[in-house]
């Protein structure tokens, strides 16, 4: 069970959702992705709104880190488009590869700090090369950031110094400094100790409170439950169910999720 | 002025070329053969061995990796009768092979035998095994096998190595490619059909000592 | 017939040896460059590329540089260019040194995790800025080693160059033999000359081996 602050914490059916009228920040069409003969994204449709917050959900090897990496075209996928921000995925444009990153940030399960640069060097790396921020407002944003994910005093640390928990608040911290309109969280809390979850989770709490639009492929169910505004239960290659976690966790419709869900209580 | 290259009149050579394969293979065998013994023995003495003698073994190896084959080769060949050793530039370059690959061999194993668990050696020593018996049955055979690729490669830069032994006018594959030259005036493609068939026996060297070593020398 | 004393037979090869020096700066020098390119050309994601560097590189270390030199001395000739010694020498040396060192640099960043590729990407890094601020830092540090203990066997590549007629240590020392008929003292200059270069730079790789490990 993790520890939230009982004044962030809302869900159920009640929940305001987040989503805003408007163009879908991130449309996803017909999408198929395949290595070799194996087919693993089977025809992925999905729209996000501004702000929205979505789980995803579902067995290994049923797609969702695929779909999720696909999004900022770290797999290329054969069949379908992807929008995001009004910008299309081209793989054979780097140009127009790098203007959609921008706009898409990425939380590893491994966090990939870059280990010979300090934490501070690796929230303002690419604010620099590819912003060109200047040098002391890159300086100030960077720990401006850092204090938001509670590791102010870390920012001359080397990033070997710091508890799995702490690295991944930095890679956190790394990804906003781009002011990225999309957040991708993969599976950010399956490589920290049970203690360190919390402290992470939090703050990708505090990132949904404010706005941000998130995708997170997670097993931490009961936060899914809290903090999503719908939940997408893959399976094999497919969005099986999607719906409001109420809705998804408390009446599943289909035997799959169903039987999903149970084998997490086990 | 077009580049006109001429095979034909190397390939025509092809016993020659064949006989001297055959001799750079020979070289390699047996120096794979002593300075294998030579590399173990010394890895042993190493390891396990008086002080003095390790410091002999470690002074063995960091001259002969730390100076050129070729040097090497002419020291024992043209240095030694001085001595009153005169040997066959067969013998020499055997011995310049076996020596030299000895020294890298010793390092390679040890590396191999540092790794062993100290557990392995207890549980030998405990069932009364000799100290040798330790060594050559539980020591030896998962050294050998951890370390092979690098044993391996150490042979196939030995073989590619001995080319300058024709130098000495052994009659291995570099020799019998100048001599092809020497006759055909045609350098250039003498040596290209040299070169490749060099390629050709490191290829079926490597091979053949992947394939040899699992089944001769330490087991699946 | 004159007497040569020792010291005539060290001054000759110290002054030999400087050319020793001189070849395999030039030869680690030229390997560095070129190996770099053909590491970029590896990396670039483009098969053609990367298998022509990988039999590139099989054909330099599969083949005895002794052969490399003289395809090279023979062939610079057959190609037209007003070759020598010293230019075969440097040529020849420079490719094989190359071969070996994009491989070990190979090496050195397929050890980099590639999250640390994928990081960057995400942080919309182009593939130059990728590689030049997260993998190479990290993969030289692996490299840097290997790359060291290499540069002993490119000083030993050199004495080869003597068999094409550069003189070098090796060829003075051939040359000194004949001269002296002392061929068991000059050899073993020769050979402690090699040492005295050599030794330092082994030691040398083996502590960076060791801090870096």
């Amino acid at each position: 069970m993790i520890a939230v602050p009982e004044s962030v914490a809302k869900g159920g059916p009640s929940a305001e959702p987040h989503t805003q009228v408007g163009a879908p920040i991130l449309r996803i069409t017909a999408l198929r992705k395949s290595y070799g003969t194996h087919e693993v994204l089977r025809g992925i449709d999905l729209d996000v709104m501004r702000g929205e917050v979505l789980a995803i959900i579902g067995k290994s090897g049923s797609g969702k880190s695929t779909l999720l990496r696909c999004i900022n075209g770290l797999e290329v996928f054969q069949h379908g488009s992807l929008i995001v921000d009004g910008k299309h995925l081209l793989y054979d444009n780097p140009k127009a590869m790098r203007d959609l990153r921008q706009g898409v940030g990425m939380i590893f399960q491994n966090f990939n700090l870059f280990p010979h640069l300090s934490v501070g060097r690796n929230v303002m790396l690419a604010p620099h090369l590819v912003k060109k921020r200047p040098g002391a407002e890159n300086d100030a944003r960077a720990r401006q950031l850092l204090a938001r994910v509670g590791l102010a005093e870390k920012f001359d640390a080397m990033p070997d110094k710091l508890s799995g928990g702490q690295q991944q608040r930095v890679a956190i911290a790394r990804a906003l400094a781009m002011d990225p309109a999309i957040m991708l969280c993969d599976e950010i809390t399956s490589a920290l100790d049970p203690e360190l979850v919390g402290e992470v989770l939090r703050v990708v709490e505090s990132l949904a409170d404010e706005g941000m639009t998130l995708l997170m492929v997670t097993h931490e169910m009961s936060f899914a439950r809290k903090v999503a505004d719908r939940v997408i239960f893959m399976h094999q290659g497919l969005v099986h169910e999607i719906g409001p976690p109420a809705e998804l966790f408390g009446a599943p419709r289909t035997p799959e999720l169903r039987q999903f869900l149970s084998s997490l209580h086990d | 002025m077009p580049l006109q290259l001429d095979f034909m009149s190397i390939l025509v050579q092809w016993p020659l070329l064949l006989r001297g394969a055959a001799w750079t293979i020979a070289l390699t065998a047996i120096a794979t053969l002593l300075g294998g013994m030579l590399g173990i023995v010394c890895a042993w003495a190493r390891a396990g061995g008086p002080r003095a003698l390790r410091w002999l073994v470690g002074g063995y190896v960091e001259i002969i990796r730390n100076t050129p084959f070729i040097v090497q080769l002419f020291f024992i060949f043209f240095g030694l009768p001085e001595l009153g050793i005169r040997l066959s530039p067969m013998t020499a370059s055997i011995l310049a092979m076996t020596v030299n690959l000895g020294a890298y061999a010793t390092e390679i194993l040890r590396a191999g035998i540092e790794a062993t668990p100290r557990g392995q050696i207890e549980a030998a020593e405990s069932l009364a095994l000799t100290k040798a018996q330790v060594f050559t049955r539980v020591v030896l055979p998962p050294a050998l096998k951890k370390v092979w690729p690098a044993l391996v490669s150490q042979i196939v830069i030995v073989m590619l190595g001995s080319a300058v032994c024709g130098q000495i006018s052994t009659e291995e594959l570099s020799y019998a490619t100048n001599l092809i030259q020497s006759r055909n005036f045609r350098a250039f493609e003498t040596y290209i059909v040299g070169t490749l068939s060099y390629l050709g026996l490191a290829i079926l060297v490597r091979n053949l000592l992947y394939w040899a070593g699992p089944r001769f020398l330490f087991g699946r | 017939m004159p007497e040569f004393t020792l010291w005539d037979i060290v001054r000759n090869l110290l002054l030999a040896a400087r050319w020793t020096v001189a070849l395999s700066f030039i030869a680690f020098l030229g390997g560095t460059v070129f190996g770099l390119l053909l590491l970029l050309m590896r990396l670039s994601g483009r098969r053609v590329l990367e298998r022509l560097v990988g039999i590139y590189v099989q054909l330099f270390q599969g083949t005895p540089l002794l052969m490399q030199l003289f395809l090279l001395y023979f062939g610079l000739a057959v190609m037209g260019v007003n070759t020598s010694a010293w230019l075969a020498a440097c040529v020849a040396l420079t490719l094989y040194a190359s071969a070996y060192l994009t491989e070990i640099w190979r090496g050195a960043v397929a050890a980099i995790p590639r999250g640390q590729w994928e990081a960057s990407a995400s942080l919309a890094l182009s593939f130059g800025q990728q590689f030049r601020h997260i993998i190479l830092p990290q993969a030289l540090r692996i490299a840097v080693a290997p790359t060291v203990g290499f540069l002993v066997q490119v000083v030993k590549g050199t004495a080869l160059a003597s068999v094409i007629g550069f003189v070098e240590l090796t060829k003075a020392g051939g040359m000194i033999a004949n001269v002296t008929y002392e061929p068991m003292l000059t050899y073993a200059c020769v050979a402690a000359m090699y040492f005295v270069l050599c030794f330092p730079i082994s030691l040398y790789a083996r502590a960076l081996e060791r801090k870096l490990a």
